[in-house]
């Protein structure tokens, strides 16, 4: 029998605030253990949590872009369980009335587009991290870091509509473009800064009832996330063909030995106890505050894709690869509006710049600030006007990454200019033809791919600045 | 007359003006306090040296001819469930006896500016749960006007502290009475505010959506001094609210002609005492007579008040203490694993009614019972808060017993949680409809206080303390500054 996969991904994304979700504490990843904590995120007696008003414009902005539904009041509530990482004892989150209801991603497949929906889109708080060190772990002990307690994290809940891992796949390639395209997330997997849970269940394909599903924990990459997918849809299938039953149960993902494995009962059997925290008020969230948002919105990824190829006549490769990054795609629109033509510009940044970038693994803010658009553009000017060539351009585009002069001054300096005078040209491309008579004979007599040796001996003698149009018509002209 | 038994207007006045040196007044408190502390135990922690080192930094200021604060150099005791920085806040619980705050609640930063002494902490129920302060880890606290009885509670201890002349002024939380009730049973003035009137960042969680801290002294005026202080909207607290501080004490002497008293004929019902009874009816002709009018106001729900609570209360109670878990501070007990250090701890670290408490609140809040008791209590809460509404339409303020008795004997309702619970009757709803509430002695029974209640429309303590200093004028008579 052939089965087919029902999938719902529930993905935490942390939040790019300055400080965290209900206190002072700068929320920032990688600082020493409990030196970002306070009496409130540690939840010593007596603390109350005040709201930080920009993780909420942060899920409206996501809330916006998925097109989902800001509600116009939201309701923060506690979750309750005990472990030894959660300082009160509950989690503040949201359950009955979250802050954005509906939305969708769209994910190409090999069908075509295909929307992906969006449950609900919530927000809450991080746990802190228990840190289990060889030493103490032999004494029985952990030790235990506040510095995450109270990050504010959004949680995105899918609708059951994925069907296969690779759908599963990039529905979070696009959710971590979406989310650092909107600037509320730095997408970074290893430090935890996208977390994902998926809910999985099988069926026969052309069914319409769903089987019973398994919650599959702890996959910490999107490489991950397919393989535990694929692993867990296996596991399914396999007892179903055996005549045996699904348990409903969660599950980790263990990357080493690639198989899931059951939770211990206890670390899961928990009822959460959900009621609305009276400490916190209800969030009302007005229209002008929606509107604010909206306005200053960045146009987003695949409406900006659709606009590179629509009015910038970009193939869509090219429009794909630019706008995967919203810096990428900022600097290379910068490019242009210093008036370099679109295809141009795209060549060099897709080529150059993301070469530049993937061999030093630096940021393009970092690169940006070494080699701005109008610097590249002016260089790219330099070769549309026919001072240098294309392949001087790169070599001036070489000495760039290091010296902040002008292109223009670099080519200046390190006499790189076009050779564009015909009867300077004319003169050399007399002496390779004088030097190469054998040569010229052939290529009298049929063999005309020998313009390209006669243009290199040009080229070799210029040291690549003659103009390399200008020689193929010269020495055309001579043989023809 | 000692210094101990003087007024905090009149006091902080004459240290002020440097007539009166605030370390005499100081050393006069706390003598008074080694006396009768061995009789009444209002204090779970004394701090003499702070005390003493606040008052000789008053004076000197004073001495320099500096500006001091409103209330400078008046000793001011504390409910041990308030955060001072640097002190032990226990709660009265064996799981917090030696948790050490590291901040100060947001009044006490209040009183700090304000130049008060802060004289220690007083004794109340475990997490200020309780009507008697005899769920105390370090034991009860007993009334001053008759040891074998209790001082009520949860603040008790500020309670007794004050009619023991222990303390000139106090704070204490009020949840669902804990302020009035005891201050009934002591014959002192204790009040609720508003919710949201006083910032509660600092103050210990019991029930966040009905827990306030409130001003308790001998008079009412001095009352009014300390509620004045310690108000405010504070950005740390969500809940408090943005609204002006009036200054409580300038309409005190405005009397109170035309004003509207509703009695709520629920409240005169079956289950309170006659004499007591006979005190309120008292105080409220006398009110009368001062030209107050008098009107028959119905408050329907009130006979589901006490349900309501008892499902409220113990299920935000049940999260605020789960945070109570030996990982992070306070007490710990061994276990062989996580999980039987956490029974252990809470099993050992809690006295018995709060963790009656925490299961009913637990269960409560389960899957399968939300509906049924959590949801619908808030729903009959706001049908409690409409009530008021509607009575508040024909008249300005309430006249109620604070409490149907007069303080009872220590051990007598303890076996029966119920019957302690009812000494609760008529101040839930005050807390349930987040209204001021102020108790204010109106007589005795066999020389035991009696309190009458006065509550109020929202943000009106002002209405409240206009009447209740009447009351008290024309009960004890008055000797003004
Ligand atoms: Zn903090």
């Amino acid at each position: 029998m052939e089965y087919e996969a029902v999938i719902g991904l529930e993905v935490h994304v942390q939040l790019l605030t300055e400080s965290k979700m209900f206190c002072g504490c700068s929320a920032k990843f990688g600082a020493e253990p409990n030196t970002q904590a306070c009496p409130v995120c540690l939840g010593f007696p007596g603390v109350l949590p005040v709201l930080n008003r920009k993780a909420v414009e942060f899920a409206i902005r996501m809330a916006l872009a998925v097109e989902g539904e800001v509600q116009p009041f939201c309701v923060f509530a506690r979750k309750s369980y005990f472990y030894p990482d959660l300082p009160k004892g509950y989690q503040i989150s949201q359950y009955e009335l979250p802050l954005c209801i509906g939305g969708y991603i769209e994910i190409e497949t090999d069908g075509g587009k295909k929307r992906v929906g969006i449950t609900r889109i919530h927000l809450e708080e991080d746990a802190g991290k228990l840190v289990h060190e060889e030493a103490y772990v032999e004494a029985g002990t952990s030790l235990f870091d506040g510095n995450r307690c109270g990050v504010p994290l959004l949680e995105i809940v899918s609708e059951p509509d994925i069907r296969n891992p690779k759908e599963a796949h990039d529905y979070l390639v696009r959710l971590r473009q979406l989310v650092m395209y909107l600037g509320i997330c730095d997408g970074n997997m290893e430090e935890g800064s996208i977390r994902c849970d998926a809910n999985v269940s099988v069926r026969p394909k052309g069914s319409k009832e769903l089987g019973t599903k398994t919650e599959v924990k702890n996959m910490n990459s999107f490489r991950n996330v397919q393989r535990a997918l694929e692993a867990e849809i296996s596991r399914q299938i396999r007892v179903l063909e055996a005549g045996g039953k699904i348990e409903q149960e969660t599950l980790l993902w263990d990357p080493e030995r690639e198989v899931v494995e059951p939770m211990r009962s206890k670390e899961f059997a928990h009822d959460y106890r959900y009621f609305p925290d009276p400490d916190l008020v209800p969030l009302y969230i007005e229209n002008e505050w929606i509107e604010k948002v909206r306005s200053e919105l960045p146009e987003l990824p695949w409406r900006r894709k659709e606009r590179f190829v629509a009015e910038l006549g970009l193939p869509e490769y090219d429009s794909e690869v630019l706008t995967s990054e919203r810096e990428t795609a900022d600097y290379f629109e910068d490019v242009v509006a210093s008036g370099v033509p679109p295809k141009a510009a795209s060549n060099w940044v897709m080529g150059e710049v993301l070469r530049v970038l993937k061999e030093e693994r630096v940021g393009m803010d970092a690169f940006r600030k070494r080699i701005g658009p109008d610097r590249l553009a002016e260089l790219i000017k330099l070769v549309q006007a026919g001072t240098v060539s294309g392949s001087i351009a790169k070599k001036v585009f070489e000495e760039m990454r290091t010296d902040p002069s002008s292109p223009k001054e670099i080519v200046e300096k390190k006499g790189l200019a076009q050779i564009s005078d015909e009867v300077e040209l004319s003169r050399i491309v007399d002496d390779v033809l004088s030097e190469h008579p054998q040569e010229v004979e052939r290529y009298r007599a049929g063999k005309v791919q020998l313009l390209g040796f006669f243009v290199g001996q040009v080229m070799k003698k210029t040291r690549g600045k003659a103009n390399p149009k200008l020689v193929n018509r010269l020495i055309r002209e001579k043989l023809g | 007359m000692e210094l101990w038994e003087l007024s905090a207007y009149e006091l902080s006045a004459r240290i002020r003006n440097g007539e009166l040196r605030a370390k005499d007044l100081v050393f006069s408190v706390l003598q008074r306090i080694r006396e009768m502390e061995p009789l009444i135990h209002a204090y779970i922690s004394l701090d003499e040296e702070g005390a003493l080192r606040k008052a000789e930094e008053v004076d000197a200021r004073v001495a320099r001819g500096e500006k001091v604060g409103a209330l400078a150099g008046v000793p001011v005791a504390v409910k041990d469930n308030i955060c001072i920085k640097g002190g032990r806040t226990t709660c009265a619980s064996k799981i917090l006896e030696n948790f050490v705050s590291p901040y100060d609640a947001t009044v006490i930063e209040k009183l700090k500016a304000a130049d008060v002494v802060l004289l220690g902490k007083t004794n109340l129920d475990e997490f200020a749960m309780g009507s008697s302060t005899e769920n105390s880890y370090f034991g009860p606290t007993r009334n001053p006007h008759d040891q074998e009885r209790v001082p009520g509670g949860s603040s008790g201890g500020s309670a007794a502290a004050l009619a023991a002349g222990e303390a000139v002024l106090a704070l204490g939380s009020d949840t669902g009475g804990s302020i009035r009730q005891p201050a009934s049973f002591c014959g002192v003035v204790g009040l609720k505010p508003t919710y949201g009137r006083v910032s509660r960042y600092g103050l210990v969680a019991f029930a966040s959506s009905l827990d306030q801290i409130g001003p308790m002294a001998r008079n009412v005026r001095d009352t009014a001094l300390l509620l004045k202080v310690i108000s405010g909207y504070d950005p740390k607290d969500s809940t408090s609210a943005p609204v002006d501080v009036p200054d409580f004490t300038g309409v005190l002497d405005e009397g109170i002609e035309g004003i509207r008293i509703g009695l709520p004929r629920e409240y005169f019902a079956e289950g309170l005492d006659d004499e007591v009874r006979e005190r309120v009816m008292e105080a409220v002709d006398l009110l009368e007579g001062e030209g107050a009018e008098i009107v028959e106001v119905s408050l329907p729900h009130t006979k589901y008040a006490i349900a309501t609570y008892y499902i409220i209360a113990p299920a935000e109670a049940s999260s605020n203490l789960a945070r109570y878990d030996g990982v992070k501070y306070g007490f710990r007990a061994e276990g062989e694993d996580l999980y039987q250090m956490y029974c252990n701890t809470r099993g050992q670290g809690f006295g018995e009614e709060v963790k009656r408490r925490i299961m009913l609140g637990t269960y409560t809040l389960s899957a399968g019972y939300y509906e049924a008791y959590y949801l619908k209590a808030l729903k009959v809460r706001t049908l409690i808060k409409q009530d008021f509404d509607e009575a508040f339409k024909t008249c300005d303020l309430l006249a109620t017993p604070t409490s149907p008795t007069v303080a009872f004997r220590l051990g007598e309702k303890v076996a029966d949680p119920l019957t302690m619970y009812l000494s609760d009757v008529y101040t839930v709803s005050v807390n349930l409809a987040g209204l001021p509430g102020i108790s204010v002695p109106c007589g005795s029974s066999d020389g035991l206080p009696v309190g009458l209640q006065l509550i109020g429309r929202p943000f009106d303590e002002e209405t409240l303390l206009r009447v209740a200093y009447v009351v008290e004028g024309s009960l004890k008579g008055r000797s003004e500054p």
